[in-house]
């Protein structure tokens, strides 16, 4: 088992109580950060530690942070982004229900950090079991002096709120998330400005990832230099991976960066290898968005090397024969699942989920849809195939949020590493009808 | 003052003025196409990105290319950034697909629809768009609905360009109606049936770019080639009274704002030229007007005649 | 698709009220944010709205709603239409909302769809003859790698089965949570 920094204590009884989670430590980092650290040195050591971003994008947490207007007289916000969506990802979930207070303990360094009296965690509204589950924590923290009027004597005040979305993948988006948590529909803003500057109502905010801001506490903790050494190159820290599809041992798991993509799939600590002994055929290694590689392509880049558990291994080759961490939502497909289908439930999940302001995206999302839906069910046409990667480059780049992309993306890689499989749906749509794909356990013993 | 290249041609505008505004201090040919923005209407543009346009220089200081196109209306311009609109292959290229997606759930009802002559997205389809469909799919189809008794919605014909959202927002008291579900189902709707009472709530009919949003007086009265445009004003309490009467013979067809060559309602002594219900709807008497004369229709439409050239002619494009 | 205004014959016909206890927390939530910026608790109310009165958000519901926020019935509708956890159509006593999303398709997730359509024998989007329960699809719910799952009320069902699910809907049918 690798070495746990965010899950450490996630085992232990009671440890979603405060007093189970001071026991083991819990807590010390806003004691840290508030008696003995300026904002300014909190945010150095975030800087050192080469944090990234652990929603998807992997933007450096530290430089973000560094963007924060700080106008006088007027406040900041810090906003938790729990709108965890992102198919194959369920870490924050994770986190979130089995130690919340490491998150509590995250956002108060992390607003102390930003110069934020109020802060919000927005979580998304089918968690709201979860939000229970943080209110609960929020109040035992409160009662114990970490949040409120003059933390621990420092002069620091600070309110914590969460707030629940109502279903929209969308929201994930910072801006989406902003105008959500203003009450309005999760449309993203234009940027220019960007949420540093003008974000909640107005005012300067920064968004940050569940997992992201509790990483802050073992920075805080240990240091920004200590958890840099943890990873490899830009990749530093350890990474919660959400492992999901076939496999023995699907699960939330804390890696070090820079284990090998071998082993994580198929080592004993970690996802145990392919279900009923089968063979992979495919793997999404960073949530839906990011493109999926065949075998061949999984464990080995296209050079050959042995692909690693980090941003710029995964993403080694481009699009061409690369894909990318983003969330760390990590899918596995084994050698019976079929990517038309795969591919067209995830277009279908794009679609869905647009929030349908801009052309591109509102239009082409639904028109991809339609034509994988034609080409899965056996009435589509081999220049269906060509007519796909036109609309994914007319949306692609084109829209106002990074949703455009990542509804393009998966279809293009889809394509580009197996089109004969969609020619096949084309040339035998019978035998593509009749063809199993995501058997229930039970029936496939 | 900051100086723009935009398609060969050197400007010098003002700080925080758009790379459209830029364009449009200038005219002609490299002025993008706006389907949703609308100066006049603070918090309009970005979406439905017809203007993107390429920027391949960003800046004097940082002349790195901006990797995405970028939406003209929301981006303002910096000292020394050139831009490419008419003269960048990608851009039309690009801008063809965004009207290809505009198109592919739109009736092309354009024969009997009212907005036909002096619609910005038939414009846009004669200039970018394919002569063929690619689209098999059945198209997305919603009833016509009366929001109030003057005005009909035909959501089939609608961009969303939220335009009329903003007129709502910033010349009524009360918003009735708004964008409604999400993605390919989004729809402008008032949800329960409710009428838009309110005195200026027919300048929706004006900024809507298509046929959506159509006068319910004017309906299938007449093409509006058929109509002479004439300034016309009149004494009215509520708004300045200075409108185009649209005149058939001596008879007034239709009534509407005075508009510049965007599509936009002019200033009229200081302010939005927005005219009330009263002399929009109501007054088709022409006593009622002082006819100053015919109004000049500059902008690119039907109106003005031999604007469509003639494909053979070659000189607009090549259909495919 | 087709309409583009509300189906009227679905309506509460008395004008929903919060009992004391819940108005008072709704307005706490309203004031837990700054001023002027009260509607940042719209969601949330909705949810409570949901929950109390029947499940799903009338006309009615949604008018109350804007009349005690002090915002206009559209800004209401606007919010409930666009996001897919509120039911605008009267449904079930329990809600089943199972996600088709990619990493619960790969394990199953449409035959469990499937099953379910079968035992209460409804499709999609229905609800038994009984009014207990609403059939719903939903997209990923974050328990991708416990999937099959369906979620009803703020409970996920995880590892779901045939036989899970046959004990799932039996737990129900006698008004308790299934573990």
């Amino acid at each position: 088992m690798g070495r746990r920094i965010l899950l450490e204590n996630d085992h232990v009884p009671g440890i979603e109580t405060i007093d189970v989670y001071r026991k083991h430590g819990g807590y010390r980092s806003v004691e840290k950060a508030l008696k003995k650290m300026s904002p300014e040195q909190v945010v150095e050591e975030v800087q050192k530690s080469g944090l990234r971003g652990r929603g998807g994008a992997g933007f450096p947490t530290g430089m973000k942070w560094s963007f924060l207007a700080k106008p006088e007289g007027v406040p900041r916000y810090l906003l938790c982004n729990a709108d965890e969506s992102e198919p194959g990802t369920f870490k924050d979930r994770y986190l979130m229900e089995k130690i919340p207070h490491l998150l509590i303990e995250g956002m108060i360094v992390s607003s102390y950090a930003l110069g934020a009296n109020q802060s919000y965690i927005y979580i998304r509204g089918e968690y709201m079991w979860i939000l229970d589950i943080l209110e609960k924590a929020i109040a035992e923290a409160k009662a114990a002096g970490f949040l409120g009027k003059n933390i621990l004597g420092s002069g620091y005040d600070l309110e914590l709120g969460v707030a629940p979305g109502g279903g929209a993948y969308i929201c994930g988006e910072e801006t989406a998330l902003i105008e959500s948590l203003e009450g309005k529909r999760g449309n993203p803003r234009m940027k220019p400005p960007f949420p540093a500057v003008k974000g909640l109502w107005g005012c300067p905010t920064v968004v940050n990832n569940v997992e992201s801001i509790a990483a802050v506490v073992p920075i805080v903790n240990d240091g920004g230099e200590e958890y840099a050494k943890i990873g490899i190159g830009k990749s530093t820290g350890t990474k919660l991976i959400s492992a999901s599809g076939n496999l023995v041992r699907p699960g939330v798991y804390e890696i070090d960066m820079g284990i090998s993509v071998e082993e994580f799939i198929y080592g004993d600590d970690y996802c145990r290898g392919i279900a009923y002994n089968k063979k992979m055929k495919a793997c999404v290694p960073g949530g839906s968005s990011v493109p999926i590689l065949p075998a061949h392509l999984v464990t080995k880049t296209a050079a050959g090397e042995d692909r690693l558990m980090t941003y710029e291994s995964l993403a080694d080759g481009g699009f061409a024969s690369g894909s990318m961490l983003g969330s760390g939502g990590f899918i596995v497909f084994d050698e019976d699942q079929c990517i038309v289908r795969n591919t067209w439930n995830f277009a279908r999940f794009y679609a869905h989920e647009s929030c349908g302001q801009c052309s591109p995206c509102r239009e082409g999302t639904g028109w991809m849809e339609k034509v994988l839906y034609r080409l899965e069910h056996g009435t589509g046409n081999l220049h269906d195939i060509d007519l796909l990667a036109e609309i994914n480059k007319k949306i692609e780049g084109n829209t106002i949020c990074p949703l455009g992309d990542a509804a393009a993306w998966p279809v293009a890689a889809a394509i580009r590493h197996f089109r004969e499989e969609f020619e096949w749906h084309v040339t035998n749509r019978e035998e593509a009808q009749r063809k199993n794909y995501g058997l229930l356990k039970e029936s496939v013993a | 003052m900051v100086k723009v290249t935009i398609d060969d041609v050197q400007i010098e505008v003002e700080e925080g003025t758009s790379i459209l505004n830029a364009a449009r201090s200038v005219g002609g040919e490299i002025v993008p196409p706006a389907m949703c923005y609308y100066s006049k209407l603070p918090g309009t543009g970005g979406k439905c990105r017809t203007c993107l346009v390429e920027v391949a220089q960003g800046s004097e200081k940082d002349p790195r290319p901006m990797p995405k196109l970028v939406a003209s209306c929301s981006t303002n311009v910096m000292d020394g950034m050139v831009v490419k609109n008419k003269t960048s292959e990608r851009v039309q290229q690009n801008r063809g697909g965004v009207v290809e997606f505009l198109l592919i759930n739109h009736p092309l009802d354009c024969p009997i629809c009212d907005q036909a002559g002096e619609c910005h997205l038939q414009d846009l389809g004669f200039e970018h768009g394919g002569a063929k469909t690619r689209y098999e799919e059945d198209r997305r189809t919603f009833d016509p609905i009366d929001i109030g008794n003057k005005i009909k919605l035909h959501m089939n014909r609608c961009i969303l360009c939220y335009r009329c959202v903003h007129v709502a927002n910033q010349l009524t008291e009360s918003r009735v109606h708004g964008v409604l579900h999400r993605g390919e189902h989004a729809e402008i709707s008032t949800y329960i049936e409710n009428a838009i009472e309110n005195d200026f709530s027919g300048n929706m009919i004006d900024v809507c770019p298509v046929g959506a949003l159509t006068d319910k007086t004017f309906r299938f009265k007449s093409r509006v080639w058929f109509l002479k445009p004439m300034e016309a004003s009149c004494e009215c309490t509520k708004c300045s009274g200075k409108a185009v009467v649209w005149m058939f013979g001596n008879e007034i067809y239709r009534v509407t704002a005075r508009k510049d060559k965007y599509g936009e309602v002019e200033d009229q002594d200081g302010k939005t030229g927005w005219i009330c219900n009263d002399c929009r709807f109501d007054k088709k008497d022409v006593s009622k007007w002082n006819v100053e004369g015919p109004r000049k229709i500059d902008r690119h439409s039907v109106i003005s005649q031999g604007h469509y050239l003639s494909p053979r002619s070659g000189a607009q494009k090549t259909i495919k | 698709m087709g309409s583009s205004h509300v189906d009227l014959s679905k309506r509460h016909t008395e004008k929903p009220s919060f009992s004391p206890e819940k108005l008072a927390e709704v307005q706490a939530l309203m004031n837990s944010y700054p001023e002027g910026k009260h509607k940042s608790a719209l969601i949330r109310i909705l949810h409570i709205a949901e929950e109390e009165f029947g499940g799903w958000l009338s006309i009615e519901t949604m008018d109350y709603v804007a009349e005690l926020m002090n915002i206009q019935p559209i800004e209401v509708y606007e919010v409930a239409t666009f996001y897919t956890m509120f039911n605008l159509d009267p449904v079930g006593k329990y809600v089943f909302e199972v996600c088709r999303t990619g990493p619960c398709m790969l394990v199953g997730s449409d035959q469990i769809i499937d099953y379910i359509g079968e035992k209460l024998n409804i499709k999609v989007g229905e609800t038994s003859s009984d009014g207990m329960f609403t059939l719903k699809t939903a997209e990923c719910l974050g328990a991708c790698g416990y999937a099959p799952m369906l979620q009803c009320g703020k409970k996920f069902h995880e590892h779901l089965t045939k036989e899970r699910v046959d004990e799932v809907i039996a737990s129900y049918r006698e008004g308790k949570v299934p573990n």
